[in-house]
């Protein structure tokens, strides 16, 4: 408690000390210390997870090492600070990190009152259940009476409660702040139903100690546009978070891939040279205050959208999640970035 | 504190210089301590403003009454998504005052038979004592309650092999499920008689002392007052039809309904915080009863008092007056520790504020209510302590 207490306490005094360098020059302050604090989430295998050796992998730490090729042209300039759902919003507003790369949901609460800034939507994804096939339920219609295990400091906590009300369902929440202990209880059959992002939900039952015992209903009961977020203040440093974005979605449109990024480099097509940023006297990437080959950096750190979907959650990993809404928005997605020019 | 030394015999008798004297160079530092810590805090305020400001956050407890949005799961007095933060903050205070509440009547039951059990001439009961108290006295509190959180989960039943227990109770992984009284019309009646006979008992014991200090003749205070307290409400009960009924909890479809529950968060949160506390207590009775010299009791026996009563009459009020202040903090501590709850889920002050900071973004409105509540307890504790302890200090006659 008085741990607690002190730590909000100092965080809310180095606030009032420390943003005030951050505000309006986070690329230089990045440039100086030589890396980007990413924060990123606890453990969710597939979106952001340590190895045993400490070296973090995942959809989300991708973006970090994006933004950090982008600025640096090497990935492994970041520095990963673990938040749990509670833990992101203040370690953010207090500039203990640059940037938020955590499956976390762009809301209009979080756009406005919190103070962060959002636009691109890295996935797309919607708030569903998981129950243990034994229970015999086939939607979460049928879920009235149920114990539900959910994680605070989340829109899944409030979607719970919006839905449950609204379709005159009776639920017991038993709510947790660490994403281990909502793990725990409920393998230890204290609730009946897990409920978080799909996405979140297709990672964690492989974590379960029998995931074959445990199955996803097929209802989503929310939007969650999940993206990268940053403070509000500093509008060069929100423009590199969200064009590193679009460059991924880019390379994936022109089929610009890690292996082939020197190879197009000569491709003839004007609208490649000038992403690659090969076009004579370009200003692309010295506009965004990086180098013109910003967008080649970021690709050979990670490969382009495609690559890196499939690699962390897709269908190159346990995952296996399909593209769905995140397919390009010419293969029947909605992911578009808009033109580089 | 440089005034409380002066030592020179006479007051200021000025032996030179303003300076030197030490009354005034004391009140010098005192003042420029002053000023430098109410600068360093104006500091910090105004920078916070400002860059809540910038950070566009608005501040001021307005956003209280707003809608809270999220359920709880146990909750005292009635509450859903739709009421607002401030409710959900009293739902989380009542539910840190009940374990708190809860927690130290066992604690102290736990922790008084422990610290007798360690004086004890049995050597099992000693030895188990002590085995108890470095058990838990050394273990951090946060592990004790996942242990019992994790113990209490894996040893339970599912809900759909509950384990039946007599009067319609039923335990499972869901918590101790039972009977709900619903009170119907005239149950006032019953409600009425139990306070009247609570009331009477507590004049009966007054009466009784007085009697016993005038005329030496003893009433037997405990079983006339049980019989009030049991006889008169069930009287009345009787008597008006059997006005309350009881929801019992049956099967459902995923677990019983109806009924109360008490959910395995509490238990063990509750169960954890009596047992580490517990040890603490029975340390400190035990030092209070070795503290109280050998020739009291010897000198109650000379006196042929015999050995049960002596140490009710003579030895525990002795000891009490060493005990009841380190007791106190042990107290504190309990309720402070209770904010532990956060870990394993249970609703308590410092779990449902941290949501709504999370929501809202008043983190500094929230610590501070934190504070204040905390610091509120605790003064209030303390003061009840130190009136009890006034109360049974040595009264001269
Ligand atoms: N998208 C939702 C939920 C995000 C979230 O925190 N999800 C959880 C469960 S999948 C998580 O990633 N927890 C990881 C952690 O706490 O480390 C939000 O932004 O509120």
């Amino acid at each position: 408690m008085a741990k607690r207490i002190l730590t909000a306490l100092v965080g809310a005094a180095v606030m009032g000390i420390g943003t005030q360098a951050a505000s309006g020059a986070t690329l230089d302050d990045v440039k100086a210390k030589g890396f980007v604090q990413c924060g990123v989430n606890t453990g969710l295998a597939g979106f952001a997870a340590p190895d045993a050796s400490g070296n973090w992998s995942g959809f989300d730490v991708d973006y970090c090492k994006a933004i950090a090729a982008a600025i640096f042209a090497d990935g492994s300039k970041v520095k990963y600070t673990p938040t749990s759902a509670k833990e992101r919003f203040p370690a953010l507003q207090s500039g203990e990190v640059d940037v938020l790369a955590r499956n976390t949901t762009w809301t209009i609460n979080r756009d406005t009152a919190l103070g962060f800034n959002f636009r691109p939507v890295n996935y797309y994804d919607g708030q569903g259940f998981m129950v243990r096939k034994s229970l015999n339920v086939k939607s979460a219609l049928e879920l009235s009476g149920a114990a539900v295990c959910v994680q605070t400091g989340t829109t899944t906590e409030l979607n719970l409660a919006d839905y449950f009300k609204s379709n005159n369902l009776q639920y017991n929440p038993v709510v947790f702040e660490k994403l281990e202990e909502v793990n725990a209880a409920y393998d230890a059959g204290r609730c009946d139903v897990y409920t978080t992002d799909q996405s979140g939900l297709y990672s964690l039952r492989l974590t379960l100690s029998k995931p074959d015992d445990h199955m996803i209903l097929p209802e989503i009961i929310s939007k969650e546009p999940l993206g990268p977020a940053v403070r509000q203040g500093d509008d060069q440093w929100f423009d590199i978070v969200s064009w590193t974005h679009y460059a991924l979605i880019q390379a994936e449109e022109f089929g610009i891939t890690q292996a082939n990024v020197e190879e197009m480099k000569k491709s003839t097509n004007p609208d490649v040279q000038r992403f690659l940023g090969v076009e004579a006297d370009t200003k692309i990437g010295t506009d965004l205050g990086l180098t013109n080959e910003w967008a080649v950096n970021v690709i050979k750190a990670v490969g382009n959208y495609g690559e890196v979907f499939d690699r962390n959650i897709g269908a190159g990993s346990p995952l296996k999640i399909e593209r769905g809404l995140n397919a390009l928005w010419n293969k029947g997605g909605i992911q578009y970035a808009p033109p580089v020019r | 504190m440089a005034i409380g030394v002066t030592t020179t015999p006479e007051k200021s008798k000025p032996s030179g210089s303003i300076i030197n004297d030490p009354q005034v160079r004391g009140i010098f530092y005192q003042v420029i301590t002053v000023v430098l810590l109410g600068a360093f805090v104006y500091w910090v305020a105004d920078n916070t403003i400002e860059n809540l400001k910038r950070a566009n956050i608005a501040s001021g407890y307005g956003f209280l009454n707003g809608r809270a949005g999220f359920d709880v799961g146990q909750s005292l007095i009635a509450y859903t998504s739709d009421s607002t933060y401030q409710r959900a903050l009293v739902v989380g205070l009542l539910n840190t005052l009940l374990v708190a509440v809860c927690g130290i009547f066992t604690a102290t039951i736990i922790g008084f038979a422990v610290g007798i059990g360690r004086l004890s001439h049995n050597w099992l009961i000693a030895k188990l004592s002590l085995a108890y108290v470095e058990i838990f006295r050394n273990i951090p509190p946060l592990l004790v309650i996942f242990f019992w959180y994790s113990g209490v989960l894996a040893i339970l039943p599912q809900p759909r092999e509950s384990a039946a227990l007599p009067f319609n109770m039923f335990l499972n992984n869901r918590g101790l499920a039972f009977p709900k009284p619903i009170f119907g019309d005239g149950s006032l009646y019953t409600v009425l008689a139990l306070v009247l006979a609570i009331v009477a008992s507590f004049l009966l014991a007054r009466y009784a002392r007085k009697k016993q200090e005038a005329t030496g003749q003893r009433f037997p205070v405990l079983w006339s007052s049980v019989g009030l307290i049991i006889g008169l409400p069930l009287l009345v009960f009787l008597a008006t039809g059997s006005p309350i009924t009881f929801d019992v909890p049956v099967a459902g479809k995923f677990n019983l309904t109806g009924g109360s529950v008490i959910g395995p968060e509490f238990l063990s949160l509750f169960l954890a915080l009596s047992f580490y506390t517990a040890a603490f207590i029975a340390e400190i009775v035990r030092a209070g009863i070795r503290g109280v010299s050998k020739g009291q009791t010897e000198a109650a026996h000379a006196l042929g008092v015999r050995p049960g009563l002596t140490t009710r009459l003579v030895v525990v009020p002795q000891a009490l007056r060493i005990i009841i202040p380190p007791l106190t903090s042990q107290y504190l501590n309990l309720t402070k520790n209770s904010s532990l709850a956060v870990a394993i889920g249970y609703a308590d002050l410092v779990a449902v504020g941290g949501t709504i900071l999370n929501q809202t973004g008043q983190s500094i409105e929230i610590v501070t209510i934190w504070i204040i509540v905390y610091l509120s307890l605790s003064l209030t504790t303390s003061l009840f302590m130190n009136w009890f302890n006034a109360r049974m200090a040595l009264v001269e006659r």
